[in-house]
């Protein structure tokens, strides 16, 4: 059954024609990749919101597509829609309005924000009325049409759908900070069952508002370095000292290689394999051992048919927090084995910030980059190394290498593990 | 038929609502329960909400540790999952659950209403608006609430309580999360890629959070009980119900194998979004049955998932009363009128439900409505899902004997 249109296990092989992102670096791949190789951080003190007192008061924003009271959901929808403006261009797939294929979304949960809770409880004003009863019944007398169509689950969703027009439900999943990597794994599962010749898979995430930052730092999860924003972010080195909340979006139109090949479109890359495995150990931390991360590592390997010796290059998932580098470093030390001594391993999350929910998709197109451009983008703020942490992180500088076969990682609470195997055309 | 060890098979059903606690209940409901509801009017009124039968959340979630760490809305998600995992034999099995997949249908879970309160309160007295970052935020929320309030949490309480691991998907979207969820189970199965999965959701409807997501757009049900049916020429609306369902489904040779008996098989699962402009939704749910495969004839219980939302509830009548011209003979039965709506968990409590009549080979009593539900004292072998969002989603699944 294998013919160049499939895989060793005969399933159609899935391309990438199309790809797109903006992270607080820039609004297109070209802004971001000069920033990313220049090792630039878009890290900076948060402005949209006082900080004062906050442990923590900066992030990566995205400060230039919207107006700064924009709620979190408002951002999130034109991150995505701008994301996916450049993945389709790209690709030259479909007509306007109507991309032939279906919608899987990595999207953070919908909730209301205090803007939107104080609004409600001013105009229930002359109710009577205290607390929640106060908000329903305000809600229950006015029109709040467009509050409502931000703030359901569905609504980012919703909204890609009808710009894109794309087919069947819009698909929101969240695994967390893993959600870009499911995202991206549900389109490649959608096109080998044959079930679409091409798939939409975005990751966004615009959640740098109050109550988010309070609630990771109250985990203790930020790094505190507040007189130096660009600076705390440092994957890997010793004195790493927890992530930073970034902001993004990016897109992957994927097709099948016979239907990309037929309509003559050009192949930017492949995704190869997938994987994922479930830890139950902890709700922020996975086991002792790394075998549920080992095991998503792992399958994502077996599932693209290669050894993983032909691993060149590892888009680490790189959060800086003491917990996470550590582990990862385990685990890819248990997968590649020797092979790891010669493996070089960057996270672009040392510029970029931890985009949560939007994370894998937008380093999924960072490795697509990274094979095009044959150049590594680098770990910066790599100052001290840790002596736990043997790895070759490409620090500080961007470095040229020939790139065929990248390993992209995945990580989240609640025991999300997942693994993208991204290949070069 | 053809069957190639493929077909996917329902193995394990865990399903607890306002009438019930475990599937003997709701059987014994389905059995005998003409225009029995139980329906709290008062306590958020003017909205009715169904309440959550007492549970000893105990018995499934042993470890305090573990219930502390969770709201309600888990502590129901979690509950059902271990009775569908101990009523398919997968329950401590530790070589078993290791190679069975998590689907979830989830939104999040629920806010801390006496801090929201108390941060209203603060901030209504004061113009400063450094406020809400240096003196109330950090002292009201505390950690473990944003875990409990973050979508994938359910699934992650399910493997850590139940030992689930082979892998994790939440999805997310209303009504479309439990759309997505079974369709992405049977698919995954259907196709090869696993051979086991347990796929649900839950809702915990007494929480003035939720009423307030929910009636933002007006789509809340006001004043005292009505059936879905009868809804439509008053505004129309849903009432939230608490429920939690959860199906293990297992692909047919993987569960000979292991020597289960299935309750049913799910013989193909169908999903859509359309935009709701007038007539959209009876043509989308026509377009969506003639897609399924191996459609019966005679007669088909259609257990409806009308959530009472107007106009889409009487679209969907339309939609049900054209089935004969595909040789099916429909006797409707809507769930929600007895169970509420449970938004993500309403798709996977429809399938749980439509498992225990194909097994016991009983149609549902018929509550509300004569003309639309009619009498049937015979038995059927195929039931019908529906789904239709409330403002959007549509799906539908095909069941019939194992």
């Amino acid at each position: 059954m294998m013919n160049d249109h499939r895989d060793a296990m005969g399933r159609p092989l899935v391309a990438i024609t199309g790809a797109g992102i903006v992270t607080s670096l820039g609004r297109d791949k070209a802004e971001n990749w000069a920033a990313l190789t220049a090792g630039r951080s878009g890290i900076k003190r948060i402005e949209r919101f006082p900080t004062d007192g906050l442990r923590t008061n900066f992030a990566a924003t995205v400060d230039f597509l919207t107006g700064e009271a924009s709620p979190a959901p408002a951002l999130t929808i034109e991150l995505a829609r701008h994301a996916t403006d450049e993945a389709i261009r790209e690709a030259a797939i479909g007509a306007q309005g109507r991309f032939p294929g279906p919608l899987f979304l990595a999207t953070p949960p919908a909730e209301l924000e205090w803007p939107q809770r104080k609004a409600l409880y001013h105009a229930g004003r002359n109710s009577g009325l205290t607390g929640y009863q106060r908000l329903v019944d305000a809600a229950r007398e006015g029109d709040w049409d467009e509050m409502n169509s931000l703030f359901q689950f569905a609504s980012v969703g919703e909204h890609l759908a009808q710009r894109f027009g794309t087919r069947g439900i819009p698909v929101s999943v969240s695994t967390a900070c893993a959600s870009g990597a499911t995202a991206i794994q549900l389109g490649v599962e959608a096109i080998r069952r044959g079930e679409a010749d091409a798939a939409l898979c975005v990751g966004t995430d615009a959640s740098v508002q109050i109550e988010a930052l309070i609630r990771f730092s109250l985990l203790s999860a930020l790094s505190t370095r507040n007189d130096q924003p660009e600076h705390a972010s440092r994957p890997f080195s010793k004195d790493r000292d927890g992530f930073v909340m970034g902001e993004g979006a990016a897109a992957l139109v994927l097709e099948s290689y016979a239907a990309a090949k037929a309509r003559g479109a050009t192949v930017l890359g492949f995704v190869r394999g997938c994987g994922e495995r479930a830890d139950n150990y902890h709700r922020t931390r996975s086991k002792p051992d790394a075998s549920a991360i080992v095991g998503a590592i792992a399958n994502a390997i077996t599932d693209a048919c290669i050894p993983a010796t032909k691993i060149d290059y590892v888009n680490a998932h790189g959060t800086s927090t003491p917990e996470n580098d550590k582990m990862e470093y385990l685990a890819l030390k248990q997968v590649l084995g020797e092979h790891l001594t010669t493996t070089p391993i960057s996270s672009s999350k040392s510029m970029i910030g931890h985009t949560l929910s939007a994370a894998g998709a937008i380093e999924a197109v960072i490795s697509l980059l990274t094979i095009h451009n044959g150049m590594l983008p680098p770990t910066i703020n790599y100052d001290v190394a840790d002596p736990e942490i043997p790895l070759d992180v490409v620090p500080n500088v961007a470095r040229p290498a020939r790139v065929e076969t990248v390993l992209s990682n995945s990580f989240g609470f609640g025991g999300q593990n997942a693994a993208l195997v991204i290949g070069a055309p | 038929m053809h069957d190639d060890g493929r077909d996917v098979l329902i193995t394990g059903v865990g399903l607890v609502s306002s009438l019930g606690k475990d599937t003997g209940e709701h059987v014994a409901h389905l059995c005998n329960g003409a225009n029995a509801y139980a329906v709290d009017e008062q306590r958020f009124a003017p909205y009715c909400v169904h309440p959550l039968s007492q549970l000893d959340f105990a018995q499934q979630i042993p470890k305090k540790s573990d219930l502390k760490q969770m709201e309600a809305w888990q502590r129901i998600g979690v509950y059902a999952a271990g009775l569908a995992l101990s009523d398919a034999g997968i329950a401590g099995d530790a070589e078993l659950l290791q190679r069975t997949h998590l689907v979830v249908a989830a939104g999040s879970g629920e806010r801390d209403i006496g801090v929201d309160c108390d941060v209203l309160d603060k901030l209504s007295q004061t113009d400063d608006s450094t406020a809400l970052a240096k003196q109330v935020l950090p002292s009201a929320l505390r950690p473990t609430l944003f875990l409990a309030q973050l979508s994938n949490m359910l699934a992650g309480n399910i493997s850590i309580v139940h030992g689930v691991t082979a892998s994790s998907r939440t999805f997310m979207g209303e009504e479309i999360a439990g759309l997505a969820a079974i369709e992405n189970a049977f698919r995954r199965i259907a196709a090869g890629q696993i051979d086991i999965a347990i796929v649900g959701g839950a809702l915990n409807a007494e929480r003035e959070d939720l009423l307030l997501g929910y009636e933002l757009g007006h789509n809340l049900w006001k004043g005292s009980y009505a059936s879905v049916w009868d809804r439509a020429g008053a505004g129309g609306g849903f009432i939230p119900g608490g429920m939690g369902a959860f199906l293990v489904l297992e692909a047919r040779a993987h569960a000979t194998a292991r020597n289960i008996e299935p309750y049913a098989r799910i013989v193909d699962v169908a999903t859509g979004r359309c935009d709701r402009t007038g007539g959209a939704t009876q043509r989308a749910l026509a377009e969506l049955y003639g897609g399924l495969r191996d459609k019966p004839t005679g007669p088909l219980t259609v257990l409806s998932g009308a959530s009472g939302a107007a106009p889409a509830t009487a679209e969907e009548i339309a939609f049900i009363e054209s089935l004969p011209s595909h040789g099916a003979e429909p006797i409707v039965r809507a769930f929600g009128s007895t169970f509420g709506h449970g938004v993500e968990a309403h798709f996977p409590t429809g399938l749980a439900l439509a498992a225990l009549a194909t097994r016991h080979k009983l149609t549902p009593k018929a509550t509300g409505n004569a003309e639309i539900e009619r009498p049937f004292t015979g038995s059927t072998s195929n039931a019908l899902v529906t789904c239709v969002g409330h403002w959007r989603g549509e799906g539908l699944a095909l069941i019939g004997a194992a």
